[in-house]
């Protein structure tokens, strides 16, 4: 007897009782299920939602696994272990087995505690509600461990993921039914409850928080500084990294996010599969760019001298701000969540072009927190069923006065 | 309760559950939200309302053949505020600083819509024994739910119960925290405040299904 007959019949037997959905998702998940509908023509789509889930995990993939070689990458370039030139995206020096190793070790615990915790919760509540445990968090734990600090305490991931499950999704009635992006709602939570782990020039480099903790109680090390491009900018400094770098990704940031060209790829490859919107993706860039030019121009035009405290991240070059921070990662695999996304094609403009334009918004504006793309996608979930309406509504004005036009 | 007939206790029990002016009525949320991230600020609210509540609701009720109807706002408001000043004075005399944490919210018990609409809908109709009742009970209400979320939110966003520590020092690294635990910072942010009195609704309404409206 293989695995899936027991299952089936662990089910068989559990069927009715309390547990029963548990038995029922463990099956469903792994396999087939043996039942068939009796009565009526249905239609055997290819694409549920288990592939679609599946589909852009392939896609975040590559993200991954870059960040795991970009883990040990930074951390050996910080305690001055390894080499210091990255030297294209090919480089032998930057994927190496020992950076891998690092990265591995630090990341695997965020994925597993991503999933384990978040799919206990989602156990818990599929049985209270006597429903069918949903696939609905098998990208949203992908896509947790990709946007956190290397460096952060596996305990506040894991109460943040029970926070964002059961607030963000599980109390507005489970996958499909959420106002609000749950690893967004995540991440949120995290920045807001402990900003000094979600922020500053330590977290973003394996080592550098325990380095800090070790000078604190008098021991002589130098302070590594892992400082975040965004970070740099907003206070003025100067940032050590050119454009390869920022487009590669060979720069400290969130476990998944540094690297633009593999964001890409994976965006496509959404785009290719019909599974991300290409409309919000294309407008989302769009608004950023136009926000970009805007304090370019206000800087140019002088009205923002040196001393300002924007001066920094409004100075940018204006299409630098797609490489740099989560713009990308957020614009490609958060704005387009399905769910929280704007649903109408009309809508979808709208609802791309101000992600995009308030993303740099934030950033410019809000030096102490320079992530805006986050903040930015949350706020316009809010407001996409608010679009939404209004785009269903002028359409059906449009065609009321067609109408009235032709039997007048 | 030998002192109180069946009816009167329900006055005073029903606000403290099934019809919470907080969680069932949804009234006072901006106070709730304000004030709760310490205990104490929490309790001296409770005890302010519980106040200016108690002792409007009898004057209200004792007037209420006498105020014409087409100003009664306006009478009640005076009433209101006469005591709310009378609450602000205390504190300012003998808890001055806890008066500056409050700041406006004391104020800000006029226009507590708990008050005039216990004033409205209970005081103008009943006598002043039984709005003395339902002005305590609806009070106690209140303040229960600002003390569960001020409990939760000094406990998990500052790690202390007025104002004492019990989770250990977050800056010497004792107790909780030397293995690692932190103050959760969104606690003491309003929106968690929001939060919280939503997971109260949530429990309060799961427990008892005849209490969800469509």
């Amino acid at each position: 007897m293989g695995l899936k007959s027991n299952l089936h019949n662990l089910k068989e037997k559990y069927k009715g009782t309390k547990m029963a959905p548990a038995f029922n998702a463990i099956h469903t998940f792994l396999y087939l299920p043996n039942e068939t509908t009796h009565n009526g023509t249905h239609i055997k789509a290819a694409d549920d939602l288990k592939r679609t889930m599946n589909i852009v995990i392939m896609a975040l993939v590559p993200c991954l696994l870059f960040g795991m070689f970009n883990a040990g990458y930074q951390h050996n370039l910080a305690f001055g272990t390894g080499s210091s030139v990255a030297g294209g995206f090919l480089s032998p020096e930057f994927w190496t087995v020992d950076n891998f190793l690092i990265g591995l070790w630090k990341i695997l615990p965020l994925v597993i505690v991503s999933y384990g915790v978040g799919l206990a919760v989602e156990f818990v509540f599929a049985i209270i509600k006597k429903h069918e445990v949903e696939e609905g968090y098998l990208v949203t734990g992908m896509l947790v461990p990709l946007i956190v600090p290397i460096d952060i305490p596996l305990w506040m991931l894991a109460v943040a993921v029970i926070f964002g499950v059961v607030i963000g999704k599980e109390v507005f009635g489970g996958t499909g039914m959420n106002i609000l992006n749950p690893a967004l709602t995540i991440r949120a939570f995290l920045f807001f409850a402990y900003p000094t782990w979600m922020s500053g020039d330590k977290v973003w480099v394996k080592g550098a928080v325990e380095q800090d903790q070790l000078i604190a109680a008098g021991e002589s090390l130098d302070a590594i500084s892992g400082e975040t491009i965004l970070g740099s900018l907003a206070q003025g400094k100067e940032v050590g990294y050119d454009v390869m770098d920022m487009f590669f990704g060979f720069v400290p940031g969130s476990v998944g996010e540094t690297s633009t060209l593999l964001i890409l790829l994976g965006g496509l490859f959404l785009i290719f599969a019909k599974i991300g919107s290409w409309r919000i993706m294309l407008s989302s860039v769009v608004g950023a760019l136009v926000m970009g030019l805007i304090f370019n121009g206000v800087v140019s035009s002088g009205w923002i001298t040196e001393g300002s405290k924007f001066y920094g991240l409004m100075s940018t070059e204006f299409w630098h701000h797609l490489l740099i921070g989560g713009f990308a990662f957020g614009t490609v695999f958060m704005a387009t969540d399905p769910v929280t996304a704007s649903q109408t094609n009309k809508g979808k403009w709208i609802y791309g072009f101000l992600i995009g334009f308030i993303s740099i918004l934030i950033r410019v504006f809000n030096p102490a927190y320079p992530e805006g793309v986050m903040l930015a996608i949350l706020l316009m979930n809010v407001f996409a069923p608010t679009i939404d309406h209004y785009v269903v509504q002028g359409n059906v004005k449009q065609r009321m006065k067609r109408l009235k036009a032709k039997t007048a | 309760m030998g002192l109180l007939s069946k009816k009167d206790a329900k006055l005073i029990t029903d606000p403290l559950a099934d019809n919470n002016p907080i969680t069932i009525q949804v009234l006072g949320i901006c106070s709730a939200l304000a004030i709760t991230a310490e205990l104490k600020a929490s309790l001296v609210m409770a005890i302010s309302v519980l106040f200016v509540l108690g002792i409007g609701n009898v004057v209200i009720s004792l007037m209420r053949n006498i105020i014409p109807s087409k100003i009664r706002i306006i009478v009640q408001l005076i009433v209101v505020a006469a005591l709310v000043i009378i609450v602000d004075l205390v504190l300012k005399a003998f808890a001055y600083e806890l008066s500056k944490t409050l700041s406006v919210f004391v104020g800000l018990i006029i226009t507590n819509c708990i008050i005039m609409g216990r004033f409205e809908a209970f005081a103008l109709g009943n006598g002043p024994w039984k709005s003395f009742l339902d002005g305590i009970g609806n009070a106690l209400g209140y303040g229960v739910i600002l003390i569960i979320v001020g409990f939760f939110r000094e406990l998990l966003g500052s790690g202390t119960l007025f104002g004492i520590p019990v989770l250990g020092d977050p800056i010497a690294k004792t107790g909780l925290y030397s293995m690692g635990y932190e103050n959760n910072g969104f606690m003491i942010m309003p929106p968690m405040a929001l939060i919280v009195v939503g997971i109260i609704i949530w429990v309060q309404r799961s427990r008892n299904k005849a209490l969800i409206e469509d």
